[in-house]
């Protein structure tokens, strides 16, 4: 509640004046497109590179191998060892966290999700808003609550880049069903502190990232789709013998 | 053409000849062939709707074969079960497409059912003498559910395991037995790995071998009575001086090659969805459930696959748990009396009136609708909605006797009406 009124405070002292999006009106956060494609192999090795190096710590991607990786992303096996593999790992391991899951329970009060199918479960738009929304908020154990997903145990990991940010809210009237009242809307972001990248360069980041996610869901995509181009043309050119050997067998029906 | 069976393709007799009379004395395939397929007699004016009989025997095989491997490499257990399939998606060779081409088939198999029933609403198929053939076809139909059901719940994601818990308890609505009921279908006090295992046993044993007997049968029935056709007549009552009906063609060659043509259009249409979107959107693999089955992480609304929709907007449309499962039930039901609910004296809609049109229009929507309904969430305009189609569902059914006997129908011709 504190925080509600807080930003409300901030809210109308900045007049909303800082940060917001062109034009006026709230920071519409939902409709933010991910803009990801698989086909991309350079963004694909910089998301692997992203999530080697500030993901794995904690979350495996329990159901890739890494030699899989550097075969579909175009890497040699010594660009593998040296940029991706850093504890040892053989190359045909599967991209394990090094963090046992006692240790993370302990720590965020759930271990963290293997990351394997999360673009699959979830959709590429909503982790990169998610990986794009944290927000400082004191009463979180944290420090951080995210508006993708409210009350989030992970915490900003990405800070260092970034940077931290508040979230504005504001209160309007609204009918959710049960009557009139007044609720708790987001409007926008302030920059609190700077991160080491920019606004512009920290999105790349994210969709380079979310883009590597959303090839390790399904490796095969590519290959499905390039296969399937043949098939469909193959069953094309079947369908159209067959239809005309149908048209021969039946001159003598009248 | 007629006569193009193995014996007679090589009329100068010969080896191959020889070989089938060996076989012939010895096992009757040359004469089941002729009954079943090259002197078997079908109307010569089927239409579009008349392909997806032969299409769901096609799919039927698909899953046969495609399940076949996927057993191979899947495990039947509560800790290996989700992470069995993601290894048969990824490091088993083609194992992604045997997977998608099943997952895809569950669906396609509904679809071609679900348009094989229509052809029986549009040109009265299950009235007499077809009653029973009807009956074998609703029992697959409903043998189906069942085979859909326990497979969707193999690959034990989070949907696999809330389906299944929604699913199972509606039969402890029942009263007296149900909370017993339940618990004996799962095996366990909650969805467990036991169930997993009862449910892998079902679906790629118990059930197959119902459903091939049963499309035997179906098949053996509809041989026997004969095929109906557009039409609505029966060819059998015009026959030439051989006892062969003057509007029927043999079915080999003529229906094995026109279903070959549909075979294409199908194939292509299905490798487009496996090859291109093998999820449809979340509608054939749904999104929820390429997250592992969690018993303390309920998705956000829990709704089965397409299609089962209706029959689940059915059952939340009801405020009250027991009278919403019965009225689900009856739905289903409700298809097996339509040889007896329906009194019109013409078959096709060709021949019939507006009054069955008019209701038949307004069931496809309903269906089509409650469909819809089904898979969003159960709240506000759409339990209304729902309870609006729910209506017209049932008195698409209930009101049968009386609007097909009061419709004005049309004098339907002596022979099938074809144009080459």
């Amino acid at each position: 509640m504190r925080n509600v009124v807080l930003g409300f405070l901030l809210a109308v002292a900045c007049g909303g004046a800082l940060a917001k999006e062109e034009g006026g009106g709230p920071v519409d956060w939902k409709s933010w497109h991910a803009g990801t494609d698989i086909s991309n192999k350079a963004s694909l090795q910089r998301g692997a590179r992203n999530f080697v190096n500030y993901c794995l710590g904690c979350h495996s991607l329990q159901y890739m191998r890494y030699n899989r990786l550097a075969a579909d992303l175009q890497l040699t096996e010594d660009q593998l060892k040296s940029n991706l593999m850093f504890s040892g790992e053989r190359p045909f391991d599967i991209m394990k966290t090094a963090m046992p899951t006692s240790d993370s329970q302990n720590w965020f009060g759930k271990a963290p999700p293997d990351l394997s199918l999360i673009a699959r479960a979830r959709g590429t738009d909503y982790l990169y808003q998610f990986l794009k929304t944290f927000y400082l908020d004191a009463e979180r154990p944290t420090g951080v609550n995210n508006l993708a997903l409210e009350n989030v145990a992970m915490p900003q990991v990405l800070a260092d880049l970034q940077g931290t940010q508040k979230a504005v809210f504001v209160l309007e009237k609204k009918d959710e069903g049960n009557g009139e009242q007044m609720v708790r809307v987001f409007d926008h972001f302030e920059q609190v502190t700077p991160g080491r990248m920019s606004a512009a360069e920290f999105d790349n980041f994210v969709r380079d990232t979310v883009n590597f996610l959303d090839y390790v869901g399904e490796p095969i995509r590519e290959k499905r789709e390039s296969l399937g181009l043949w098939v469909v043309l193959f069953l094309l050119v079947f369908t159209g013998f067959a239809w005309a050997l149908k048209k021969e067998i039946w001159k003598d029906v009248h | 053409m007629a006569t193009a069976t193995p014996r007679a393709a090589d009329a100068k007799g010969g080896r191959w000849a020889a070989f089938m009379s060996w076989i012939d004395a010895r096992l009757p395939v040359t004469q089941f062939w002729k009954s079943q397929a090259s002197e078997y007699y079908a109307p010569k004016n089927f239409n579009f709707w008349y392909y997806f009989g032969s299409l769901a025997l096609l799919v039927l095989v698909i899953q046969l074969v495609t399940g076949i491997f996927l057993t191979m490499n899947y495990k039947p257990s509560e800790a290996e079960a989700f992470g069995s399939v993601e290894y048969i998606m990824r490091e088993v060779e083609w194992g992604w497409l045997i997977r998608y081409i099943h997952s895809t088939g569950a669906s396609a198999f509904f679809i071609v059912v679900y348009l094989h029933m229509m052809r029986a609403f549009l040109y009265g198929s299950y009235k007499n003498p077809r009653e029973l053939l009807w009956i074998i076809g609703m029992l697959i139909y409903v043998s189906l559910m069942a085979e859909a059901f326990f497979g969707y719940v193999l690959p034990w994601g989070n949907m696999s395991f809330w389906g299944a818990q929604v699913i199972v308890s509606l039969f402890g609505a029942i009263p007296g037995i149900g909370p017993d009921l339940v618990e004996w279908i799962r095996g366990d006090y909650s969805i467990s790995d036991i169930t997993l295992n009862r449910f892998f046993a079902l679906h790629v044993a118990a059930l197959p071998l119902v459903l091939i007997l049963l499309v035997v049968v179906h098949v053996t029935a509809l041989h026997e009575v004969g095929s109906n056709n557009p039409d609505g007549v029966e060819i059998k009552k015009h026959k030439d001086s051989k006892g062969r009906p003057l509007d029927g063609i043999p079915f080999h060659p003529y229906y094995t090659y026109k279903d070959l043509v549909g075979v294409g259009v199908f194939l292509v249409l299905f490798c487009g969805v496996i090859f291109f979107a093998p999820t449809l959107g979340g509608l054939f693999l749904e999104h929820p459930n390429f997250e592992p089955a969690n018993p303390l992480n309920t998705p956000e609304h829990i709704a089965p696959v397409w299609y089962f929709t209706p029959y689940y907007a059915i059952l939340r449309a009801v405020p009250d748990k027991l009278t919403g499962a019965a009225l689900m039930g009856a739905a289903v039901l409700l298809f097996f009396f339509l040889p007896w609910l329906d009194r019109s004296p013409v078959k096709s809609i060709r021949y019939r009136g507006w009054l069955f049109k008019t209701f038949l229009g307004a069931f496809v929507i309903a269906f089509v609708g409650l469909g819809y309904l089904g898979l969003q969430p159960a709240q506000g305009s759409y339990v209304i909605a729902a309870r609006v189609l729910a209506v017209v569902y049932f008195a698409f059914f209930l009101l049968m006797p009386w609007y097909t006997k009061v419709d004005k129908t049309k004098p339907v011709p002596d022979r099938v009406t074809y144009h080459a």
